[in-house]
């Protein structure tokens, strides 16, 4: 074996994978969440279809989803060798053990916080992903695929709608856990930066999951089955949607 | 007594016991009536009694590891009412006290557990994996010379101090015991980060993490995630930070080192 499989099927080289692929993977989810906001865009869903048609065409976005493909699949097969060999590790539990005294929730189930999200994104990725890119979806003003609708629809079923909360409150805690940890693995602690470090991941796991979960929540409870705002709050989105301009 | 509480009054405990023949042998918890404790007796002590009544009764005493009864050897190795070395924090098994429990508790005694601590019998464990992965490379074989003079060898204050935390280490294992993962490396990591401090480390400083860091993951222990259970229950007070220095020391030996295999 040479030297550079042996380092990363090590348990630490096999860490630093999972870490480096983390942050990876926190950098698509800026990407996604700012490009999603045009959701909010009051104009039947152009500038969301242009974005989309974007997206899904432009060659290095295309290049680049490459990249995301192989970011997630390591993450999650390290994770999965790692956690396998963690639970090999010990074979005869404790009777009593009560490790909530001494650590965090989510440190202890990020296992269980990542399937919750695995399960969530095949989800998403056949709604969404799968069926713009390779489904028929129907032309909308501008001739693009017309996603917006498809999303809209999607968020006015309460199943779905759930799902996605549920999955962003599972990302939420990952991320809790995950952001930190992974500087932690990857030996980049200073007495001067890592507080600033647990900070920035504390508020970049609330936000990110919170701008998530508000877009299926905002379609559900706050448009009408064309993704118009109800007039309670319409007044406010053309406000926002002013300022913006 | 010196130091007593004449108030104290003695403690009537019903313990629950891991009792294991041997390492091949299925253990179970046994129920224990132990009475007339007195609050100013260490845990250990209180297991004294216990098994002093044992043999009084014929009865086979249960087997733990202790040795000085000082804090200071890591011998002793309880997880006491789940947690490794019981509820208190910064303390050994022997430095915690009967005071800390009340009249009438249950308390549940269980040997560390991690497939690579087998148990020998009853609540003693066989750490030798801890031993293996020290003589993988948790020392110095330069030659050093003689004793040499007091501040020959400049190292300043603020990194001697910090290599003596890392050094405080006694090796009970509690950060194994306490881990989801029974993962060894905040004991690895304290090793590694005291002799990277330290000049006379710096000769052997990569082939040391690569050797010991290979030791750790044969002997099975599991793979550090960051919970930090192992930090909080450490009775010496290993910091977390040592696991950052060993996954840099790690990276950077494995970069750079002539090791090609």
């Amino acid at each position: 074996m040479s030297w550079i499989s042996k380092t990363f099927s090590s348990s630490i080289g096999r860490k630093i994978i999972v870490a480096i692929t983390g942050l990876f993977l926190c950098s698509f989810l800026v990407v996604h969440l700012i490009g999603n906001l045009q959701l909010f865009k009051n104009d039947d869903g152009v500038a969301f279809n242009i974005y989309s048609h974007f997206m899904g065409t432009n060659p290095l976005i295309r290049t680049l989803e490459w990249g995301l493909l192989l970011g997630f699949g390591f993450h999650i097969y390290e994770s999965l060798t790692l956690w396998r060999r963690n639970q090999a590790a010990r074979s005869v539990g404790y009777v009593s053990n009560h490790s909530e005294q001494n650590s965090k929730w989510q440190s202890r189930n990020m296992a269980l916080l990542g399937t919750i999200i695995l399960i969530f994104l095949l989800v998403h990725l056949y709604n969404f992903f799968y069926r713009a890119r390779f489904g028929e979806l129907d032309p909308d003003i501008n001739n693009n695929d017309d996603l917006y609708t498809l999303v809209v629809s999607s968020f006015h079923q309460w199943w779905y709608v759930a799902l996605y909360v549920l999955a962003q409150v599972a990302l939420c805690y990952h991320l809790l856990h995950g952001f930190k940890s992974a500087f932690q693995t990857l030996g980049l602690t200073h007495r001067k930066y890592t507080p600033a470090i647990q900070a920035i991941g504390y508020a970049f796991s609330i936000i990110v999951c919170a701008g998530f979960a508000i877009m299926p929540l905002y379609f559900f409870f706050f448009t009408n089955g064309q993704g118009e705002p109800i007039s309670s709050v319409a007044p406010l989105v053309d406000s926002i949607n002013l300022a913006l301009k | 007594m010196a130091g007593s509480n004449p108030n104290a009054k003695p403690m009537n405990l019903t313990l629950k016991v891991w009792r294991q023949k041997n390492r091949n042998s299925e253990g179970k918890i046994v129920d224990y009536q132990v009475k007339d404790i007195s609050p100013d007796m260490s845990f250990l002590e209180m297991l004294d009694v216990l098994n002093e009544d044992l043999l009084h009764r014929g009865e086979e005493p249960v087997a733990f590891d202790h040795d000085c009864r000082e804090g200071i050897c890591g011998s002793c190795n309880l997880f006491i009412n789940g947690r490794a070395h019981g509820p208190e924090k910064g303390t050994t098994t022997c430095q915690l006290h009967m005071r800390k429990f009340s009249d009438g508790d249950t308390i549940t005694i269980e040997p560390w557990r991690a497939n690579s601590f087998p148990v020998n019998k009853d609540l003693s464990v066989d750490r030798s994996a801890f031993d293996r992965i020290i003589q993988a490379g948790g020392y110095i074989s330069i030659n050093t010379g003689g004793t040499p003079d007091a501040n020959e060898i400049p190292i300043p204050k603020e990194i001697s101090d910090r290599a003596f935390e890392a050094a405080t280490c006694i090796g009970c294992g509690a950060c194994v015991a306490a881990c989801k993962n029974a993962s060894a490396m905040l004991f690895v990591s304290a090793k590694v980060s005291q002799l990277a401090l330290l000049p006379q480390g710096h000769v052997e400083r990569k082939s040391r993490v690569e050797n010991m860091v290979a030791q750790m993951d044969k002997e099975g222990f599991g793979a550090c995630t960051n919970i930090g259970s192992c930090a909080a229950e450490c009775p010496v007070g290993i910091s977390l930070e040592n696991i950052a220095i060993l996954n840099r020391e790690f990276l950077a030996a494995k970069a750079t080192s002539n090791n090609l295999s």
